[in-house]
């Protein structure tokens, strides 16, 4: 059994191979996503490998410590930043393969013109505990 | 309630067997004794016969169940595509269920949850915490495994190696969350072998209860791993460790080797050193040539070059390592190791800081990490 987070990017990985922004998909196209993504989360619930999962809104803050007694210093969003995280979603199974061939399936999720976007995910395997053997 | 939740957890699989004896498929009687169960332990007066009471109460929940008019039309098309259960005897349910629930038709994530559940007695609540995931997760999956075996029966006969994978996979997972995995995966495996005669059962029994003695020294309060060498061995459990050790004994006596009683004899070997220092390191590196002929698994053949490292030197332990495949878990870390009993301090800080980047939880990443940084910041002491 193991964890692992799928990450979706806004920006910061590759382009898909279907690149054609969602605003500029039609509503039918944009249905069709959106059910494709539900339909795929269902699944993994029903198999017992889904943990959580949220879409991110592409604003955001960057927040820090500005020292004893005063408010954190907030700043951005930095039109530098290189990766903007879109959403997430974590799931546990029982190999890596199977991980991969999630992540290939949630990559197929149609875009424009119904094909698939061919997006690239990013697949990061969560630190877990030390087994209790280890010599 | 004066009966304690172990004891009534140990009936769980006997109380199973006698629905399924008297008719009921085992997904359905496995969720009636989980509902009496519950009932049971939220009830203020515990029943002086806690089985007659689990066994009557499961029974009018299971036909409660099966009442519901869809649930007769699956029950009277399973009767007529299924034979009459044989007879089963009472003291070989319980071991019978061990086998159902680590079927080899199972992953091992199935049949971990469903042995806990069905075996083990837990609530769908319990292992979901134990491993950290949401309870809705934990039921489907403990169902969809109900589902792939709703074909086999219970009297089939199983395969003991596969039950002692699932048992390991418990134990091993560690400590983390309220559930105490490794402590229900001692008391499954003692019920084990109670019931089978088999040599390995005995000896993953006695590994377990080798390592669980280690378990005070094995972190410190802030959870930080201490390595074998460096724990405070006043703090090991002795009596887990002299029963451990008579459990190994009595099964290597049979002279049917197998993995685990290999695998506890070095345990064992370590358990009897007063002192790092003591280890009997040639001895360990004959059990390690032993599992390795047994096995043939990179991890082993690992863990043997480290103690070749010990028995013969650094250097014989860095030869050692240099023949096994550098993909293995912790490779890194045990050339770290030797190269810095060798001497090379620098390599084995770098090695030290590569091994922690590939480690695969946080306590090993910190103390890998503190190894690195405690010899970059005093290379020549």
């Amino acid at each position: 059994m193991a964890k692992y987070l799928l990450l979706k990017h806004y920006r910061g990985n590759p382009r898909p191979v279907n690149d054609v922004p969602m605003d500029e998909w039609t509503p039918e196209e944009f249905q069709a996503h959106c059910t494709y993504m539900d339909d795929f989360a269902d699944r993994l619930r029903e198999s017992g490998e889904y943990v959580g999962g949220a879409a991110l809104s592409p604003e955001g803050t960057f927040v820090r410590y500005d020292g004893e007694g005063k408010p954190p210093v907030t700043d951005g969003p930095f039109a530098e930043t290189k990766d903007l995280i879109a959403g997430w979603m974590v799931i546990d199974v029982d190999s890596y393969d199977r991980a991969l061939a999630l992540a290939g399936e949630l990559s197929a999720a149609p875009g424009a013109d119904g094909k698939p976007i061919h997006e690239w995910l990013e697949l990061r395997p969560f630190l877990g505990n030390p087994p209790t053997i280890t010599e | 309630m004066s009966i304690a939740p172990e004891h009534l957890r140990d009936l769980i699989p006997e109380v199973i067997g006698v629905l399924v004896r008297r008719g009921a498929d085992f997904a359905s009687a496995e969720d009636a004794v989980q509902e009496a169960l519950v009932q049971l332990l939220t009830a203020t007066d515990g029943p002086r016969d806690a089985k007659g009471w689990l066994v009557t109460v499961a029974w009018r929940k299971f036909l409660d169940a099966t009442r519901s008019e869809s649930a007769r039309r699956a029950r009277e098309l399973r009767q007529e595509t299924e034979p009459e259960p044989g007879p089963v005897s009472g003291t070989d349910e319980t071991l019978q269920l061990y086998f159902l629930c680590a079927h080899p038709s199972l992953t091992p994530t199935s049949a971990v949850a469903l042995t806990l559940r069905a075996v083990g007695g837990l609530t769908t609540r319990q292992i979901a915490e134990a491993y950290l995931v949401p309870e809705s997760t934990m039921a489907q999956r403990i169902s969809r495994a109900k589902r792939t075996i709703s074909e086999h029966r219970l009297d089939e006969p199983g395969d003991v190696g596969v039950v002692l994978r699932v048992l390991y996979l418990v134990f091993n997972e560690g400590y983390s969350g309220d559930v105490d995995l490794a402590a229900e995966a001692i008391r499954l495996t003692r019920r084990l072998a109670a019931g089978v005669d088999e040599p390995e059962v005995h000896g993953l029994l006695a590994l377990m209860l080798l390592h669980h003695a280690r378990r005070a020294a094995r972190t410190t309060p802030d959870g930080a791993l201490v390595p074998l060498a460096e724990q405070d061995r006043s703090r090991w459990d002795t009596s887990r460790i002299a029963e451990g050790v008579a459990v190994l004994q009595a099964a290597l006596a049979r002279d049917r080797l197998g993995e685990y009683q290999a695998q506890a004899a070095v345990a064992a070997l370590h358990a009897d050193a007063l002192d790092a220092a003591e280890t009997d390191w040639p001895q360990i590196v004959e059990w390690y040539d032993e599992l390795a002929a047994l096995t043939d698994s990179p991890v082993v053949r690992l863990n043997r070059a480290v103690a070749v490292g010990e028995a013969d030197g650094a250097l014989a332990g860095l030869a050692a390592l240099a023949q096994v495949d550098p993909t293995t878990p912790r490779h890194t870390a045990a050339a770290a190791y030797l190269h810095e009993k060798a001497g090379d301090r620098t390599t084995a800080a770098r090695l030290y800081a590569d091994a922690a980047r590939a480690a695969t939880n946080q306590a090993e990443v910190n103390h890998l990490t503190r190894q690195a940084a405690r010899l970059n910041w005093s290379p020549s002491a």
